[in-house]
């Protein structure tokens, strides 16, 4: 663990030092013919490297935090993740690839958090832990890594459909003083430079991510929020309806590609 | 998607007629004549060289975001629109100005923002309510520079 800190913050800094230098552009033509493409396809090669390799990923400080988490005891029902649960190898496998999920008993969109947090208050008789905590975040990095390579695959239709629509609606929804959608970078431009950054196709396979420029890990929605203000838009709330749906819509865009959490992205 | 074509199509019929947008907080009052604004915003011509500025200013015009422009000291420029090189000499300078002050005059779906808007938002962040993004004075600056852009 100690070693593994080391090592990150060495390779941390190179690749930092490195992005200056290394931005190699990749010149495509407008988007919407190129396909679902993960954000990875349109990172440097040295932030793909980062990620690509356990020991240098800087998430998997996360990773190993969350395993930690499992086995601990906690909340009045003294139990912990491990005693219901078993192996989060095979335990865990489905859940990253299935949220947001439709949930009868509250009506609405659960996320993979919120799912988490159930399991604290419910279960185990424990205080939900809070959205971008470092426990939330370390838990959640460490469930959706046991999906790692398998395709994501949300359901929309249904009682889910609605929701979906919320979601969708959400993200051509123009908004802020710059008056743009999500849509507007993520499907109409990815692949085009604006300014110094290459526009990826917004998607959120890899999430939990590791932000070289937050030098954690974070959320989906830490990342909706930053793409609203940037637009001179006020966010919504982590966790909240409006931020699930989109989460929604956003998977299904995404449907198909790997789990790639912990992801490296600039 | 209906209406959407129908206010387009009132925006391009309003627009060779002459139609007057009216002044507000920020805002002073414009008129589109066959798709451009003829008259300054401000009565007068800008300043080239501050429109310069402007344009590759993150905090006011930041144009370098999306648009290439002979502006060689900064180091990126985005390419999410047509690079601006030789501009003038593909529009007037009213057809210039209607662009910076709202694209969407002529392009509804345009990626780029109304530079001289001040109302119409959704969830717009407190600090901006009322404001636009330039001011009729940086708006001209732009013009200004722009023309020189031949
Ligand atoms: C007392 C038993 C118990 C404890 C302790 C518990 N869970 Fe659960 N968990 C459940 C039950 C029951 C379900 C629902 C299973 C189902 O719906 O198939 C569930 C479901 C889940 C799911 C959704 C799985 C899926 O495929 O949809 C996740 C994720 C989860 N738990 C994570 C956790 C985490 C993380 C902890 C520890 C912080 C935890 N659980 C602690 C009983 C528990
Ligand atoms: C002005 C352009 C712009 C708008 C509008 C915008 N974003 Fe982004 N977004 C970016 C940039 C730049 C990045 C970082 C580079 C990249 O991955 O595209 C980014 C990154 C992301 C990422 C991370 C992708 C990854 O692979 O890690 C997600 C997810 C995302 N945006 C979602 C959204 C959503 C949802 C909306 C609408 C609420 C939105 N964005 C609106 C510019 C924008
Ligand atoms: C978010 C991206 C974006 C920003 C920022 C932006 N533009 Fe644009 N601009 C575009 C796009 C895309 C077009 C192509 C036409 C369209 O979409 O309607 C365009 C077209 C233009 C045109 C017409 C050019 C031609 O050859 O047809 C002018 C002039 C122009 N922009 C000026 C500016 C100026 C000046 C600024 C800064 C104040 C600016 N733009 C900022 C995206 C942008």
């Amino acid at each position: 663990m100690k070693i593994r800190q080391l090592l990150l913050a060495l390779t941390g800094t190179i690749a930092v030092a490195g992005l200056g230098l290394g931005f190699v552009v990749s010149q495509t033509t407008s988007a919407k013919a190129e396909g679902i493409r993960s954000g990875y396809t349109y990172a440097t090669k040295e932030t793909q490297g980062l990620q690509d390799d356990e020991m240098s990923n800087p998430g998997y400080l996360w990773v190993d935090t969350g395993e930690d988490l499992w086995s601990k005891a906690e909340g009045d029902a003294g139990k912990s993740c491990n005693d219901c649960h078993g192996d989060a190898a095979d335990s865990m496998k489905k859940a990253g690839v299935s949220y947001p999920k439709y949930k009868d008993d509250i009506g609405k969109m659960q996320n993979i958090e919120q799912r988490i947090n159930q399991c604290r208050t419910d279960n185990m008789k424990a205080k939900a832990w809070k959205w971008e905590s470092n426990q939330l975040l370390s838990m959640t990095t460490y469930v959706r890594n046991q999906s790692t390579g398998m395709p994501v695959s949300v359901a929309v239709d249904g009682p889910a459909k609605p929701f979906f629509e919320k979601g969708k609606a959400f993200f051509n929804q123009r908004r802020g003083l710059l008056d743009m959608a999500c849509k507007h970078c993520h499907e109409d431009n990815a692949g085009n430079l604006i300014r110094a950054n290459v526009l990826s196709q917004g998607q959120i396979n890899g999430f939990p991510v590791y932000r070289l420029k937050w030098g954690k890990v974070g959320s989906s929605h830490r990342r909706f929020r930053g793409c609203n203000k940037q637009v001179r838009a006020k966010p919504f709330k982590n966790g909240s309806d409006e931020y699930v749906n989109l989460e929604l819509y956003v998977a299904w865009r995404g449907r198909g590609l790997p789990v790639e959490t912990p992801a490296v992205r600039n | 998607m209906k209406m959407h074509r129908l206010l387009g199509a009132t925006v391009i019929i309003a627009a060779s007629v002459g139609m007057t947008f009216a002044a507000s907080a920020e805002t002073v009052a414009y008129k589109i004549v066959d798709d451009g604004i003829p008259k300054s915003l401000t009565g007068k011509s800008g300043d080239a060289k501050a429109g310069r500025k402007v344009a590759y200013n993150r905090k006011t015009g930041n144009c370098l975001a999306c648009h290439k422009l002979p502006i060689p000291e900064q180091q990126f420029h985005g390419e999410v629109g047509p690079d601006l090189k030789g501009v003038a000499s593909r529009y007037s300078e009213a057809e210039i100005r209607l662009r910076v002050v709202d694209s969407k005059k002529m392009n509804s779906d345009t990626i780029m923002p109304a530079f001289y808007r001040d109302s119409g938002f959704t969830r717009l962040q407190k600090k901006w309510v009322g404001k636009s993004i330039l001011k009729a004075q940086e708006v001209e600056d732009l013009v200004a520079y722009l023309m020189t852009l031949k």
